[in-house]
């Protein structure tokens, strides 16, 4: 634009934002991803592969529903199996985006804020795939309501004491929260979407969705209380959520789950997988939509550290794992951390730490952690060690547990990958749809990135 | 005489033009103001006066309200409605109460937070009359404004102008109700 004002200063911190970007090329650039008819082929390919995906799911989840969880390898004593290892994995994932959405906002960083809209994003439908696995599970998913407590005519409740309903509450309560401060935090860029389409039927229904935010200071002031206020409330939430997931698991007494560590090793996994996730998703969004200025090699770094922090804490907790089982010098819990490592599941456990304890080391090299295309498969890695990771815990510890002759070497079966696959295709699907109307990038928040954001006073007073 | 009309409104091209205009404005007695920026400005709700506001208060109560919920929820099944004696261990079984009872300190927290957010802005308000001016669309890109209403005790259309003018805007306009 012509009419911009120059700028001289250089920005206020080069790494996480190329320089040479103003308000008006920052918003231009991320809302043009929106509004334009263009689509690239790329996206339009993984939509229809996501599609694709989709309707597998759909055909799988169909028949379960006539045929019953018979068609999944869950045969007793394994109960649990790939549904519970995806639900797992799934709210994992989404940990990283309300990490990054809240906790490092109150931790005053600032590269959040160019990812932080796609990251909370990914949250969401993450959240929204893990909860298809524990409802389809239930056997009778259309009566799910029932986890729920109300004054029902068959005059019982839900048992309190139970993991498994505070997982509900919690799950629940972390998808409603997330999906609210994702929408407040778009509510400032729907406005900018409103005033900068042109069609009447897209001015409309951003305005809608707007609600008629105007960018006026008495707003703005009540608006960042409540940024503040919902990352405050977000913060403890996200870490709660897999420590309840965890104790899912704990509570029990079957052999390798019952430990006291398992909620921060639970939390430390759950935002190791959620980075890689992040990592999966920006490489190639950044390269297909020339968002480099954006989200920056430094953004990449920064995740990968995060990833490799965390990544570290997890292979700490495999090792306590493994020596707790030993120290504890209960004979059930020797057995069920050898069998892991020894016994039908070994070379699950392995492919297990070397995904996770071995493959993250790589990022202590800086060569690594500025290639993104090697970024990129290391998060693939990571996402599959944390997958086995679940499996491992949850699998081995059922099949092989305190009574021998019920043993059985658990099988998946084609619908088992048909439904995990399928909620791959549902979560690229969201993504895909999100990308293309809603914007990925927070415009408001790297507006204030740019070094003529800051405020030269003429006078003190 | 004009027709009357919402006030006046200077559009600046920089956050710090439109900071200084804001405090030159309360230095000249204005108080019906108000300033739009394509982002949240630090400096900008000082130099308008603008820090407190009740929502941190109505959260506190909201996240009140809800752990009591949760809790009296959990109390109210497990003792009185739906009582099950297991071992004959105690009833009120409050650690067991504690997840959730949390969960919905935060579920009523986060909710009173948004709407209170809502309704402290007066949102949704699909019409402005700050909307009228068509220039005003830059409000959520690249410009700065600040308004000063014709609610103002010191208002008067062609001294505002007048004094907006010395702020050295890049443009003056009049918002039509």
């Amino acid at each position: 634009m012509a009419d911009e004002q120059q700028v001289i200063d250089s920005p206020a911190d080069k790494k996480i934002i190329a320089s040479g970007y103003t308000f008006g090329t920052v918003t231009d650039q991320i809302a043009s991803v929106v509004l334009t008819k263009r689509t690239p082929y790329v996206v339009m390919g993984t939509f229809a592969v996501a599609m694709g995906l989709l309707l597998i799911f759909l055909l799988a989840v169909g028949i379960l529903f006539t045929k019953g969880l018979g068609i999944w390898g869950l045969r007793g004593p394994t109960m649990w199996a790939w549904d519970i290892t995806n639900f797992v994995w799934w709210v994992g994932i989404g940990h990283a985006g309300t990490l990054i959405s809240a906790i490092l906002l109150l931790l005053n960083q600032q590269w959040r804020n160019s990812i932080n809209r796609f990251a909370e994003a990914m949250t969401i439908f993450a959240v929204a795939c893990a909860g298809m696995f524990p409802i389809l599970h239930l056997g009778r998913p259309w009566l799910m309501y029932w986890l729920f407590p109300y004054p029902n005519t068959m005059g019982i409740e839900p048992n309190f004491r139970s993991p498994l309903v505070w997982d509900v509450f919690a799950v629940s309560t972390y998808a409603t929260v997330s999906v609210l401060f994702w929408y407040v935090g778009l509510l400032p860029d729907l406005a900018t979407l409103r005033d900068r389409s042109e069609h009447r039927a897209l001015k409309v229904g951003y305005g809608i969705l707007a609600m008629g935010w105007r960018g006026s200071a008495k707003h703005w002031s009540v608006y960042e209380t409540a940024s503040l206020l919902l990352a405050g409330l977000a913060t403890p939430l996200v870490l709660s959520v897999h420590t309840v997931v965890s104790f899912d698991f704990t509570v029990g007494i079957v052999p390798g789950w019952h430990s006291t560590f398992f909620p921060p090793y639970f939390v430390a996994g759950a935002i190791y997988s959620g980075f890689a996730m992040v990592l999966a998703l920006a490489i190639p969004l950044r390269a297909v939509y020339g968002l480099k200025g954006l989200i920056t090699d430094q953004h990449l770094d920064n995740a990968a550290k995060v990833m490799m922090a965390t990544g570290l804490i997890v292979g700490y907790s495999y090792i306590m794992e493994a020596f707790s089982g030993w120290y504890s010098g209960n004979v059930y819990e020797m057995a069920a951390i050898w069998n892991r490592m020894t016994g039908p599941y070994k070379y699950h456990y392995w492919i297990l730490i070397t995904c996770n304890v071995i493959a993250p080391n790589a990022l202590w090299f800086k060569k690594v952690r500025s290639s993104p295309v090697i970024l990129f498969i290391w998060s693939i890695i990571v996402l599959v060690g944390m997958w086995l990771e679940r499996f491992v815990i949850i699998v081995a510890s059922l099949a092989q547990d305190n009574l021998p002759s019920s043993w059985r070497v658990f099988e998946s079966t084609r619908w088992d990958w048909a439904t995990y696959l399928g909620t791959i295709g549902l979560f690229l699907f969201l993504f895909m749809l999100f990308i293309r109307l809603l914007p990925m990038i927070s415009i408001f928040e790297v507006r204030t990135l740019l070094p003529q954001a800051k405020i030269k006073e003429e006078t003190r007073g | 005489m004009n027709k009357p009309i919402y006030g006046l409104l200077a559009e600046f091209d920089n956050p710090s033009a439109l900071v200084n205009a804001a405090r030159a404005a309360r230095e000249n007695g204005y108080r019906k103001l108000d300033a739009y920026s394509p982002f949240p400005i630090e400096e900008l709700s000082d130099a308008l006066h603008l820090h407190k506001n009740k929502l941190p208060l109505l959260v506190l109560m909201g996240g009140i309200v809800g752990g009591t919920l949760g809790y009296m929820l959990q109390y109210f099944v497990t003792v009185i409605y739906y009582p099950i004696n297991i071992g004959g261990r105690p009833l009120h079984s409050w650690p067991a109460y504690i997840i959730i009872t949390f969960e919905m300190t935060i579920l009523f927290a986060a909710l009173t937070a948004v709407f209170g957010l809502l309704g402290l802005c007066g949102l949704p308000m699909p019409y402005h009359p700050t909307f009228n001016v068509p220039r005003f669309a830059l409000a959520s890109r690249n410009r700065f404004f600040l308004c000063i209403e014709s609610t103002d005790p010191l208002f008067d259309h062609d001294k505002t102008a007048e004094f907006l003018e010395t702020l050295e805007p890049r443009e003056v306009s009049e918002v039509a109700h």
